[in-house]
């Protein structure tokens, strides 16, 4: 009975030590961000052309480097431009694209409110 | 007045939104990358072609020198086009050449020069891509102006007659 004890204690402890498919995952992440600037509406991730695979290397290499996600972007950005995000900071040439929408809202909230209150 | 205020703002909405679609219309929306450009060039060091050496991109490039950096491998058909105009351009004493070698094998590259003409003064190995990423390139052929550790100006695909007295003004 102790064996078996035994046994299940070390079966236990064997099994804690799970092995993830995810090594790659913060890489994966930052390049499924970055577009493929050859490649007609492809991610870096999705990519498999000359150009993604050199990418995909150097984002593995820059995250070895001990740079961040956002580093790497910045790095990214500064060698080639906005357009390599998937996701645009806000700038000059942005800010039409990001208050456009709240600016409707708004409005649009402005003129239901105005008219709730005129009907009253 | 009140009731006046409703039509003047859904015209002026409708207003905002004609005026960015008409300017959005011009646009184009092929991506088209800078060509002209002032960015430092990035430090690295890599292994040069044929010298079984390493060299760092600031003992390769001095100040106050104009250098053109061309990407180019031997399998790629746009670089065998455009090989004469960077043979007349290495003939320029004013101008020094240097090669990187875009995802290319040894030999390939050898047999290229040989069969062409070698107008690099060094060559750079680029096997995986990646350097050629740290310059923001695209592809090749690729060629790269460099003054005082800044690109001045980089054009992507080969090159022709009419780059190439573009680059002799830049240079004189």
């Amino acid at each position: 009975m102790k064996i078996f004890k035994n046994f299940i204690i070390i079966f236990l402890l064997l099994t804690f030590n799970n092995l993830y498919a995810n090594e790659n995952s913060e890489r994966n992440e930052i390049t499924k961000n970055l577009r493929c600037l050859i490649c007609q509406g492809q991610s870096v991730y999705d990519s498999d052309s000359d150009f993604a695979n050199s990418m995909k290397i150097l984002v593995d290499k820059k995250l070895d480097e001990g740079l961040s996600e956002k580093e790497i972007y910045i790095y990214f950005k500064e060698k080639y431009g906005d357009w390599i995000l998937y996701d645009p900071g806000l700038n000059k040439n942005t800010y039409l694209l990001w208050l456009l929408p709240i600016l409707i809202f708004l409005f649009g909230g402005a003129i239901i409110a105005k008219s709730f209150i005129l009907k009253k | 007045m009140k009731q006046k205020l409703i039509p003047y703002s859904i015209t002026l909405i409708f207003f905002i939104i004609f005026a960015v679609f008409f300017k959005s219309l011009k646009d184009t929306n092929i991506y088209t990358p800078k060509t002209k450009i002032n960015d430092d060039i990035p430090i690295f060091s890599a292994d040069l072609l044929f010298l079984n050496e390493n060299s760092t991109t600031t003992e390769i490039f001095e100040l106050d020198k104009f250098y053109l950096l061309n990407i180019w491998a031997s399998w790629c058909i746009p670089c065998r086009d455009e090989h004469p105009i960077l043979m007349s351009l290495s003939k320029n004493n004013k101008l020094t050449l240097i090669g990187m070698n875009y995802k290319d094998n040894k030999k390939n590259a050898k047999s290229f020069l040989d069969e062409l003409g070698n107008p690099y003064e060094k060559i750079i190995v680029d096997n995986n891509g990646t350097n050629s990423i740290e310059w923001g390139a695209f592809g090749v052929p690729e060629t790269f102006i460099i003054y005082n550790n800044k690109i001045i100006k980089k054009y992507i695909g080969p090159l022709n007659q009419e780059l190439l007295t573009e680059i002799q003004k830049t240079i004189k």
